[in-house]
């Protein structure tokens, strides 16, 4: 789960790391209210979208007096936010964040995550802040230096000095630093953050450290206990689809294609995407429907997968060990029915009771073609989605 | 002849007396597991499938022996089971629970490490470990293995389950199948399990299943490239997944475009592994590999 921008930095805050001030504003009037609340002349009006590469689409403006800051949020507001990170249709822009513009001297790059390799929380930070990370880690490894944190001792201050000293702050900027770090470090025990990525980390004209702009991931597993985290996210950032997957407890992903796959297990839900593919066709999303494939939860599927207009037809593969191939059979047709779905089915399974599940199949007289091969069931299944 | 778990493991069940745990318990006993009680705090003193419920693990080590523990304990609560069967001086801890929180992982694993380092730990989020014929410990469908000759190991259940099916299918069967899981953090890992199946005289062949995110097939194939001497065939979940999406496993997503199944492909390709683009060619290629 993501944060905006505002969400971010107000959990910084809250944790003792610098920020630049700013304030939220849901119409353009409140922008020039805010503005004015803030003072000065100058003023930074941020889309709040959960994308990155907005400066480079109009999604933040530098731009001087309460007038311009309230035009600038007219233009965002309302709108729709398309960035080399959003797909087409864009991320609407339901409000902006007006910030007081911070002097730059210097952009740096740090990150937290949990390394997979070493088990432990990472840190990482570069000089070349504000730069394209993985771009740098390619050209310039000589430039990235990372820390490794004992989860008994948690994140020294000697490790935060290491990585400060590395990228050559002074000493007044390495406590500032250090304090920063240890804020992040107590968001991600507290919080369960996944990830925190800040880029950049300035150090201002006046010598002071800032976070200018943060990404922030959250553990989904964690949200049980997170209430206050959870309660924050916004599902307009989210793909109407995938948001409603999630009511239903469905795990899925929209992807482009045409055939929409219905699978228990997020391993063999890839692999049956990636034999779509094998076999020239294009599968329309990833949809692990879980163990318990029950009438209702293969309905609720069937809905999904139906929902996104270009689907042709649906690839079922469903490997019954402990759910039986009989009962899922049941579910299909009756989600069938109830769906009243007019695009053919391939359903392939395979497992416990699977001949009763294919007699079920073809004695329903509905349009599902029962095929035991996993590879004959793809091939199958592309060729009605031509049609 | 196969790895860690056999007709000899003593296994107990912590969850035992909960729904997930009492089904698949079932499950395990009707297949021949040799089960030797559970632990439900609270209930110790009943019984439950006929067997002996303790209040703690250590109880349950103490009065059965057991050296192998499946753990079905929701996950809130799964992270701390792990460590009470460690502690308890259980061998073999295999955590089938899925969404256990990875700083929870992480402090396991840490603990794991300096003080248990005997403890094997297979999972969580994983179908299990089953040695056919012998032991069944886990989610897997048992009748769908046949003993024989194929290490199995993977990171997906059903795609374990898949890899199973063309081995039984073809005759080859399967010395000892383990699903280590689909979390970034876990116990086992590929190459841990790699070298078991290299050294036991059963396996003659090595089926690994991986997926998206993370580097432990990138690693698994710079070990089989030195170590190895055994065939391996390799499937890859996700070519197709969008990058920064997570697809399901909480460990299968591609983050700052590493971790792709085509970067996993060749390394494990120039590292002499024998790999199939489709999943259902991974029992054919075996086959040919061993003729």
């Amino acid at each position: 789960m993501n944060l905006h921008e505002y969400q971010a930095k107000a959990l910084f805050a809250r944790y003792g790391i610098a920020v630049p001030e700013g304030r939220l504003a849901t119409s353009a009037e409140q922008a020039r209210a805010m503005a004015k609340e803030i003072g000065g002349d100058k003023f930074v009006v941020k889309a709040q979208v959960h994308a990155g590469g907005r400066g480079k689409v109009g999604g933040v403006k530098l731009v001087e007096g309460f007038d311009a800051v309230e035009e600038a949020a007219r233009k965002m507001i309302g709108t729709r936010l398309v960035t080399k990170q959003t797909d087409a249709k864009g991320l609407p822009v339901n409000s902006v964040w007006v910030e007081k513009p911070s002097a730059i001297a210097r952009e740096l790059y740090v990150s937290a995550l949990v390394d997979r390799s070493l088990e432990r929380i990472i840190f990482m930070c570069s000089p070349e802040g504000g730069m394209d990370i993985e771009e740098v880690a390619e050209k310039h490894p000589e430039k990235i230096k990372a820390i490794t944190v004992h989860p008994a001792a948690g994140l020294q201050p000697f490790q935060c000095r290491e990585l400060a000293f590395f990228m050559d702050l002074t000493k007044d900027q390495a406590e500032q630093f250090t304090k920063t770090l240890l804020g992040i470090y107590k968001i991600i025990i507290e919080c369960d953050a996944s990830m925190v990525e800040i880029n950049p980390m300035i150090v201002t004209k006046e010598g002071n450290i800032f976070t200018l702009d943060a990404k922030l991931n959250f553990d989904e597993n964690a949200l049980y206990r997170q209430k206050a985290i959870a309660e924050q996210r916004d599902l307009s950032q989210e793909d109407e689809r995938e948001r409603t997957a999630q009511q239903f407890d469905l795990n899925y992903v929209s992807l482009d294609g045409n055939i929409g796959c219905m699978v228990n297990g997020a391993g063999l839900a890839m692999a049956t995407m990636d034999i779509v593919k094998l076999h020239g066709g294009a599968p329309a999303n990833f949809l692990d429907v879980g163990g318990g494939a029950t009438t209702e939860r293969v309905t609720n599927a069937f809905k999904l997968i139906t929902s996104a207009p270009d689907v042709k037809a649906i690839f079922v593969n469903i490997f019954g060990g402990i759910v039986r191939c009989d009962l899922i059979a049941e579910g299909i047709i009756e989600a069938t029915k109830q769906v009243g779905l007019k695009i053919p089915v391939v359903a392939r399974l395979q497992g416990t009771n699977m001949e009763k599940g294919r007699e079920l199949l073809e004695k329903s007289g509905l349009k599902i073609t029962p095929v035991s091969d996993l590879t004959e069931a793809a091939k199958t299944v592309v060729a009605l989605a031509k049609g | 002849m196969s790895i860690l778990v056999n007709k000899n493991t003593k296994l107990i069940c912590q969850g035992f007396t909960g729904k997930q745990g009492t089904f698949h318990s079932e499950q395990c006993i009707a297949y021949g597991t040799q089960m030797v009680g559970g632990v439900s705090p609270g209930k110790g003193g009943s019984k439950h499938l006929n067997l002996p419920v303790f209040n703690t693990a250590h109880d349950a080590v103490k009065a059965t022996g057991a050296d192998a523990s499946m753990i079905y304990v929701p996950a809130p609560g799964a992270a701390e089971a792990i460590l009470e069967a460690a502690d308890a001086g259980i061998k073999i801890i295999v955590c089938i629970t899925e969404g256990i929180p990875v700083n929870d992982m992480v402090k396991v694993k840490a603990t794991l490490r300096a003080d248990y380092p005997d403890a094997i730990l297979i999972g969580p989020n994983c179908p299990g470990i089953i040695t056919p014929g012998e032991c069944k410990i886990g989610i897997m469908p048992g009748h769908i293995h046949k003993p024989g000759k194929i290490g199995v190991v993977s990171r997906s259940g059903t795609l374990t389950y898949e890899t199973v099916h063309q081995t039984t299918a073809n005759g080859l069967g399967q010395s000892t199948c383990v699903g280590i899981g689909g979390d970034p953090v876990r116990g086992m890992g590929f190459i841990d399990v790699i070298r078991l199946f290299e050294a036991d005289p059963a396996t003659e062949g090595i089926i690994m299943v991986g997926e998206i995110g993370g580097a432990s097939e990138e690693e698994a194939a710079a070990y089989i490239k030195t170590s190895v001497k055994k065939p391996v065939v390799a499937y890859i979940a996700g070519v197709t997944a969008p990058a920064g999406k997570r697809m399901g496993h909480a460990g299968a997503i591609v983050s700052g475009g590493k971790g792709t199944a085509d970067e996993k492909f060749a390394a494990l390709e120039a590292a002499g592994v024998k790999t199939v683009r489709s999943p259902a060619d991974l029992g054919a290629a075996m086959l040919s590999l061993l003729k």
